[in-house]
C-alpha cells in the first residue's frame, strides 16, 4: 500500500514536499495509522512523527490524515481509508511545523495557560480535601477528559486566523471546566477575562472540534455554556 | 493582550448605553447588537412583506401612504441603525479573520485599518443619507 507522507525540515528545504513510501500491509488485519507510520519509518528512518502511549491516551500523535484530523495510534485504517486508495498523512494544520509530521505547539500551549487551568479558591482549605457533592463532580463529565492533543484546535478556522487571540476549543473546553466547579471562586474574573471579542466570541459553532476530537469531547457546547454564563453576568 | 474593537470609539450613542449597563466594549457587546438587529431586520422584513400582501394592488400612492405614517419612519430608521450597526460589527469581525498577518504578513494591520475606515464611511454614508430619506418630506 503507498502512504503519501508530508516531509519538510524547515531548515534544509525550500518547501515541503509529499513522499510516497510504498510498504507491506500484513493481511488479515486491521492496523492502526500508526503502525503504518512505523512500517513506513522502517522503509525511511527520516520520517519523523511524535508518539508515546500508541493507545489514545497521551496525545502525541494528533496528525491530519487524509485530511481529518486524529490520533494515528487509534484511527484504524479501514476507517480512513478504502482497500487500495493512499493514506495521506500531513502534520496538524495551522501550527509551525519543526519536522515531518512535528509540529511547533507553543501557541496552542499558550492559550491553554490563558484560562488558568487549574483550581482558583481563595476559602482557607480545609483539613483533608475540599468536597463536592457527587452531583457537582458529574458536571465536570465530558470536559476533564481532554488530553491537549490539538486535533480540535488545528481544525478551527477561527484558530487558523487568530490563533495568538483566540482561545480555541481545547482552552475554551477548560476554561468550563474550572467556571462548572463548585469548588472554584474565581467564576467571575474568570469571565471577565474572556469576555474581549476575541476569546470566546470568535467561535462561530463550525463544529469541527466536535467531528475530530479523538475523546468524543464536545467544546462547542462548552462555549455555548460559556457564552450563556458571559450574558447573565453582563445583564 | 488588550484588543479593543474599533467599535467603541464610532458607535457613540450605543457606547453611552453600554456603559450605562456596564458591558464595557466587549465581544458580548457586539454579539448581542449582532443579535437584537438580527431580530429588529427580520421584523422589519415581516412588516414590508405583510404590506405587500395586505395591498394587493400596491402603486405608488400606496406605497407614499405606508411610508407617511410616523410609525413607518420610526420603524424604518431604527431598522436603517440596526442594519448599520449589523454590518459594521459584521465587518470589523470579518477584516480581523481575514486580513491579519497569518494571511498578509507585516502589512495586515495597515491594510486592516485602511479597508474598516471604507467600511466606516460607506456606512456612516448609507445611515445619515437613509435618516434623509426617510425624515425627509
Ligand atoms: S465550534 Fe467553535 S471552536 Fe469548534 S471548530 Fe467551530 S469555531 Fe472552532
Ligand atoms: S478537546 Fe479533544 S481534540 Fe481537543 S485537545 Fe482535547 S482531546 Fe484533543
Ligand atoms: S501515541 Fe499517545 S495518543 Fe497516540
Amino acid at each position: 500500500m503507498l502512504v503519501s507522507i508530508y516531509r519538510y525540515n524547515p531548515e534544509t528545504d525550500d518547501k515541503p514536499v509529499m513522499q510516497d513510501i510504498d510498504i507491506e500491509v500484513p493481511s488479515g488485519k486491521d492496523l492502526m495509522v500508526l503502525d503504518v507510520l512505523a512500517l513506513a519509518k522502517e522503509k525511511d528512518p527520516t520520517v519523523a512523527y511524535r508518539r508515546s502511549c500508541r493507545e489514545g491516551v497521551c496525545g502525541s500523535d494528533g496528525m491530519n490524515i487524509n485530511g481529518s484530523n486524529g490520533l494515528a495510534c487509534i484511527t484504524p485504517l479501514s476507517d480512513v481509508v478504502m482497500p487500495g486508495q493512499k493514506l495521506i498523512l500531513r502534520p496538524l494544520p495551522g501550527l509551525p511545523v519543526i519536522r515531518d509530521l512535528v509540529v511547533d505547539m507553543s501557541i496552542f500551549y499558550k492559550q491553554f495557560e490563558k484560562v488558568k487551568p487549574y483550581l482558583l479558591n481563595d476559602d482557607p482549605p480545609p483539613g483533608i480535601e475540599r468536597l463536592q457533592t457527587p452531583e457537582d463532580r458529574a458536571k465536570l463529565d465530558g470536559l476533564y477528559e481532554c488530553i491537549l492533543c490539538a486535533c480540535c484546535n488545528t481544525s478551527c478556522p477561527s484558530f487558523w486566523w487568530n490563533p495568538d487571540k483566540f482561545i480555541g476549543p481545547a482552552g475554551l473546553l477548560q476554561a468550563y471546566r474550572f467556571l462548572a466547579d463548585s469548588r472554584d471562586t474565581a467564576s467571575t474574573e474568570r469571565l471577565e477575562a474572556l469576555k474581549d471579542p476575541f476569546s470566546v466570541f470568535r467561535c462561530r459553532g463550525i463544529m469541527n472540534c466536535v467531528a475530530v476530537c479523538p475523546k468524543g469531547l464536545n467544546p462547542t457546547r462548552a462555549i455555548g455554556h460559556i457564552r450563556s454564563m458571559l450574558i447573565s453576568q453582563g445583564a | 493582550m488588550d484588543y479593543v474593537c474599533a467599535c467603541y470609539r464610532s458607535c457613540g450613542g450605543a457606547a453611552m448605553v453600554n456603559r450605562a449597563i456596564n458591558f464595557r466594549h466587549s465581544g458580548l457587546f457586539d454579539w448581542i447588537i449582532q443579535r437584537f438587529s438580527a431580530v429588529v431586520l427580520a421584523a422589519y422584513t415581516i412588516f414590508i412583506l405583510g404590506n405587500f400582501l395586505l395591498h394587493a394592488d400596491m402603486d405608488f400612492h400606496a406605497w407614499k401612504s405606508i411610508f407617511d405614517s410616523i410609525f413607518t419612519r420610526v420603524f424604518s430608521i431604527i431598522t436603517l441603525i440596526a442594519l448599520c450597526a449589523h454590518a459594521w460589527i459584521g465587518m470589523w469581525t470579518v477584516t480581523t479573520d481575514y486580513i491579519t498577518s497569518v494571511q498578509f504578513g507585516e502589512n495586515a494591520t495597515v491594510l486592516r485599518f485602511v479597508f474598516q475606515f471604507f467600511v466606516f464611511l460607506i456606512v456612516t454614508g448609507y445611515l445619515i443619507w437613509g435618516v434623509q430619506i426617510f425624515w425627509g418630506s
